[in-house]
């Protein structure tokens, strides 16, 4: 018996370990979702996570709105990378109502995709080093970070709830500013990310921190509906882009990076890995958007007016814009019936839509596969037996967004 | 050879006969019903069978018919089988009155959190579920929500008093 007992009232069992609350609002927990944690000392015995703390309802909503409303609403799942859920929507819905997209518009489409992902993984990478202790790299991406916002505002004029696009294609067209933006971040951006990775590639203390932090097996993972970057760091090369490929990815050359732990290291790898990928892509598809000549330069979207909204100045001159302009926004199209899934690869996983019309003018059940929903329940296997502070990095580490955890 | 929704659809027949049935193609997608007393059997037969492998659950959510008597929720499952590259879709139908369905979680231990989400929003009963509660609704709630009788809230309304939002 140590000479420091603390005197317990007469009666009361001695408790051996101490409960957390790690969150709802904890600076370290990055979105609002709490942990109750079990520690014995340091050491995690479990872990039970409260969610919903943002749960907005977004399936019901969208089965009282027609399709494009429904766009503003895919923004504020992985608010990260919004253009990606936009899109996702966009080709759902083009899907079920049997758009046939132009080649010009596809490629355009992966350019914003691809954008979006570069920044999605540049927050959670530079996160990671934040919650190892290395703040630098974290403010000195974010100026890069700036510049895809910035292309991003060119294009639709908003920045993180981008609402990007339509059904059918895009609002307007990129203006030429926009691919100057875009040359500029193409220009820039290898030179940071190669920086970046100095930092933190071959760092002493964020490797010490990430190897063997928070692995999970390449079995374990596939159990539990890993699907992304989460799944890839585990050994598993599943990618929705070459799988199921959507808005003609199947024409781009690209690698998938796989990792083989699972741990926060690889998960931190295949995410920077990625990136140049991403640049590679992109590269590949301005190059493509630059052959078209003449007429064909000009299509930003597919010819249908049922379901595309019209241009402004088109409701104002023409008479048959006017017509369509008004029926799409007060929600008067019917849709054919049946059931679509499609599922696109969002910056953390699989985000699948499930649609389900019954003929009418809003879907009769929507539901969004939100992949860090499906691996957010990992966590507590995960992060047993680990110390807490290495908890915090997994937490990071997998990415995870509160606002498309909750729906 | 490539695993084709015809080879996928025979199997299921060799294996559950007529139990196995509405067998159809919506934009490609295999999709078939079961009774919901077989929905175990037939994971299982996808799960373990080589050359099947449907190892991925990709999704599980629920479906409210509200006119269906007797079969008014659907529970569907969205499988993948990674090696061969083909998903499929399995539902299952329950009458409201006793939505007892049986849990997959054993199976696939993502179905934990996609089943309480399921029950949370339509009140499936996942039979042998190791937690079955609320996830993203507060637990006091004595409905679900998701449910078709369950209107959005009015947006006209005056009769609430919210002295935050100002309504």
């Amino acid at each position: 018996m140590s000479d420091h007992h603390i005197k317990l009232p007469e009666g009361s069992i001695e408790k051996q370990t101490t409960t957390l609350n790690l969150g709802p609002t904890h600076p370290a927990t990055h979105g609002v979702f709490q942990n109750i944690l079990e520690l014995d000392g340091e050491r995690i015995i479990s872990a039970e996570q409260t969610i919903g703390y943002i749960h907005r309802a977004f399936e019901k909503i969208a089965e009282h709105r027609p399709l494009y409303q429904i766009t503003p609403l895919t923004d504020r799942l992985n608010y990260c990378s919004a253009p990606i859920n936009n899109m996702g929507w966009h080709i759902t819905c083009e899907k079920l109502l049997g758009v046939k997209i132009p080649k010009r518009v596809d490629y355009l489409r992966v350019i914003v995709m691809e954008l979006a992902r570069i920044a999605d993984h540049l927050i959670c990478n530079s996160i990671v080093g934040v919650d190892t202790g290395a703040f630098t790299g974290f403010l000195y991406v974010m100026q890069y970070r700036e510049l895809i916002y910035e292309i991003y505002e060119e294009i639709c004029g908003s920045r993180l709830t981008t609402n990007i696009g339509r059904i059918g294609g895009f609002e307007r067209n990129f203006t030429p500013v926009a691919f100057e933006k875009l040359d500029k971040f193409l220009r820039e951006y290898p030179k940071v990310l190669k920086e970046f990775e100095n930092l933190f590639t071959r760092n002493r203390i964020f490797m010490e921190r990430t190897i063997g932090c928070g692995p999970i097996s390449a079995e374990r993972a596939l159990n539990y509906g890993f699907t992304g970057p989460n799944l890839r760091a585990a050994g598993v090369d599943y990618d929705v882009r070459v799988h199921t490929p959507y808005s003609s990815y199947e024409e781009f050359d690209f690698e998938i990076p796989v990792g083989s732990t699972g741990d926060c290291y690889d998960r931190y790898l295949v995410r920077n890995q990625e990136m140049w990928q991403s640049l590679r892509i992109i590269e590949q598809a301005l190059r493509k958007v630059r052959e078209f000549k003449g007429k064909e330069a000009e299509i930003f979207h597919a010819d249908v007016p049922e379901y595309y909204l019209p241009e402004k100045k088109d409701v104002y001159t023409k008479m048959e814009a006017l017509i369509w302009h008004f029926k799409i926004i007060m929600g008067e199209i019917d849709m054919p019936a049946g059931e679509v899934y499609q599922s696109v690869e969002g910056a953390n996983g699989e985000l699948g839509f499930y649609l389900i019309s019954d003929g009418g003018r809003t879907p009769y059940r929507l539901h969004f596969r939100r992949p860090c929903f499906v691996y957010y329940q990992a966590y507590e296997e995960i992060s047993k037996g680990a110390m807490l502070s290495d908890a915090i990095i997994t937490l990071s580490s997998l990415n995870l967004i509160a606002g498309e955890m909750d729906a | 050879m490539a695993l084709t929704n015809d080879t996928i659809k025979q199997r299921l027949t060799e294996k559950f006969g007529e139990q196995v049935q509405q067998f159809q193609e919506p934009y490609g997608m295999l999709t078939f019903e079961a009774p919901k007393e077989l929905n175990l059997k037939v994971l299982q037969f996808l799960f373990d069978e080589d050359d099947l492998a449907f190892r991925f659950m990709t999704d599980l959510q629920a479906v409210h018919y509200p006119d269906n008597k007797g079969r008014e929720l659907a529970v569907v499952y969205h499988l993948h089988s990674l090696t061969a590259n083909v998903r499929i879709r399995f539902k299952v139908f329950t009458d409201i009155q006793t939505p007892d369905v049986f849990s997959a979680t054993a199976l696939f231990s993502a179905a934990n959190w996609m089943e309480r989400e399921t029950y949370d929003f339509y009140g499936i009963n996942f039979i042998g579920h190791p937690n079955l509660k609320r996830i993203l609704n507060v637990d006091e709630m004595d409905y679900f929500p998701m449910r078709k009788e369950y209107p959005l809230e009015e947006q006209t309304r005056v009769d609430k008093d919210d002295e935050m939002f100002g309504r």
